[in-house]
């Protein structure tokens, strides 16, 4: 395979936002319209790693990292440790409604 | 509709199925309305507390449940993350910072024994070395509950693993887990760059089950009455009941107990709204506004919603009126939530301002056209970047605004703003600490 099955990815807590590594790396990183640097989320070209390590060695809040595994996003927040397993999709229909309560 | 005195009511929402007695396998199964609160007449009422086994998230895999913070995340699958590691934490999320919802703080003062059962039950089931039930600073009556519950289980050695009640700054982004375990960890209730994630490493460098209080609550019900049980409501692909806060345009707001798919313009009618509303928020600031005409029909559970772009969030109902201004409202609560932000990612503290000024320009009219597309980019530009889901939240939120106001957008443009906005929505408390 000609990729690698890393992916640069930035901690944008410790990220300033001042860009040297989009200056760096323009082909995966390029900046937002307040200078956050926007990474490009698939993994880096076999031929762009050798530049993407020395973008990570340059970032000076040591923001920037190369991952394997991909940046996950779930919703909500979660600590999903797996992917939740979808039950089976039979008919969805709504119990028998019986009482609903109300507090307050 | 029947109200009676007091602060408490029951609705019953089928009139042919008026039912008798308190029956655990009915509901009301979380809130035990004008009961005893107490531990004694807890017991009575459920049965003694199960212990923890195996077979516990096993019989929760079954059941079906999520997560009732938001995440809708499959509960076992968490417990299993943690279950058998040296000295795992257990930690219960009673925040709520979200305005429109109340039920955690509802069910932690009717119902805080159920949630410490289901914290017990959990704690034992996964070989927690420590429990923590966190409870927002300024919910007093909730506060009240659960210290007066956890005394009264000490003293009879209820619980294995004794339940430590932490009280939270009451900020919207101190519920987030990362955010949770760091001000356990004695630092601020601000979102860390995860991973490592709170089930790998959590409280005190442990892995750390964090689980909303309502799931607890379910879970301590399965590990009594089962799985089947638990199925006996809601739909096949969203099991059980959940709570649900109405709120907004109707006679009678308050938290509600309803089975998963309930059509939601029966849910609106128990509320006593008067079937015209303009738009629903479903799910909070982080939540969608959903279109009132396709509100009465559609089933009020995590698939349905999906299936129609909304979400079902923390199952919290927001009613518009035909009176309000649904742009204001949105621009007004974009404006709260970007100063909620924990103010530690430059595209959260950057861009959710951007977003709400553009919003603002949208209900004075000014720049039309322009405003929308600099909006939408902008949506696109905070998601997924920040530390935590926050941004992600609101850009939804505010999309579904776009989308479901567009005639109110095209409105403005032409004629200024239409009537100033009523202020519908909460917006809670003014920002305070992260301590
Ligand atoms: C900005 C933000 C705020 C949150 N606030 C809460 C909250 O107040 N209460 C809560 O239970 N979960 C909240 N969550 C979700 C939690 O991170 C976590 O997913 C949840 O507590 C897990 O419990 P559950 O699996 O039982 O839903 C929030 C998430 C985000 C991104
Ligand atoms: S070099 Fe580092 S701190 Fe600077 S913008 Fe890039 S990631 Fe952020
Ligand atoms: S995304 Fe916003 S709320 Fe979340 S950690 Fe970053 S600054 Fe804080």
């Amino acid at each position: 395979m000609a990729v690698t099955r890393r992916r640069l990815v930035v901690d944008p807590i410790a990220c300033d936002g001042h860009g040297i590594c989009a200056e760096l790396l323009p082909e995966v990183i390029r900046r937002d319209d307040w200078g956050y640097p926007i990474i490009d989320p698939e993994p880096v070209a076999f031929g762009l790693e050798g530049l993407a390590k020395r973008a990570v060695a340059a970032c000076p809040k040591l923001a920037l990292a190369l991952r394997d595994a991909p940046v996950t996003h779930g919703r909500g927040g979660s600590s999903s440790p797996r992917p939740p397993a979808r039950p089976a999709a039979r008919t969805a229909t709504a119990g028998r409604a019986g009482k609903a309560r109300r507090l307050s | 509709m029947n109200q009676p005195t007091g602060t408490r009511s029951t609705v019953t929402l089928d009139p042919r199925q008026a039912e008798p007695a308190p029956d655990p396998l009915t509901l009301p199964r979380l809130l035990p309305g004008d009961a005893d609160p107490g531990l004694e007449a807890h017991f009575a009422r459920l049965g003694p507390m199960p212990g923890g086994s195996p077979w516990v998230i096993d019989e929760v895999d079954a059941a079906g449940l999520r997560g009732r913070g938001g995440g809708g995340f499959p509960t076992a699958a968490k417990m299993r993350a943690v279950a058998g590691a040296r000295q795992c934490v257990v930690v219960a999320n009673g925040t709520e910072g979200e305005p429109t919802s109340s039920k955690d703080k509802a069910l932690l003062a009717g119902s805080p024994h159920l949630v410490l059962d289901g914290i017990s039950i959990a704690a034992e089931t996964v070989g927690a070395s420590e429990a923590i039930l966190c409870v927002d600073r300024a919910a007093s009556a909730a506060i009240r509950a659960v210290e007066a519950a956890v005394a009264e289980r000490r003293q009879v050695f209820a619980d294995r693993v004794p339940v430590r009640i932490e009280t939270t700054p009451s900020r919207y982004v101190a519920g987030e887990e990362s955010a949770l375990v760091h001000f356990l960890n004695g630092g601020d209730a601000r979102p860390v760059f995860v991973p490592p994630r709170p089930f790998e490493r959590g409280v005190r460098r442990r892995p750390t089950l964090v689980n909303n209080v309502e799931t607890f609550a379910h879970l301590a019900l399965i590990a009594r009455f089962g799985a089947d049980w638990f199925r006996s409501l809601g739909t096949d692909a969203d099991p059980g009941t959940a709570l649900v806060t109405v709120s907004g345009a109707v006679a009678r707001p308050g938290v509600y107990e309803v089975p998963m798919g309930i059509a939601l313009g029966e849910v609106l009618r128990v509320a006593g709204g008067h079937g015209n509303a303009q738009a629903v928020l479903a799910g909070g600031y982080a939540g969608r506004w959903i279109p009132g005409a396709a509100v009465a029909a559609l089933p009020l559970d995590p698939t349905s919603l999906k299936r129609v772009g909304a979400t079902f969030g923390c199952g919290a109902v927001a009613v518009l009126g035909a009176e309000s201004c649904g742009l204001a409202e949105t621009a007004r609560v974009a404006w709260w939530m970007s100063g909620e932000s924990a103010g530690q990612c430059g595209p959260c503290v950057h861009g959710l301002p951007a977003i709400a000024g553009a919003l603002d320009a949208l209900v004075a009219g000014d720049r039309g056209r322009k405003a929308e597309r600099q909006v939408r980019r902008w949506l696109e530009m905070v998601e997924g970047r920040g530390a935590c889901h926050h941004p992600d939240g609101v850009a939804g939120f505010v999309r579904s605004a776009l989308d479901v106001f567009a005639a109110e957008i095209e409105h403005h443009r032409r004629h200024g703003p239409c009537r100033p906005s009523a202020g519908v929505l909460p917006t809670g408390r003014s920002a305070g600490g992260w301590r």
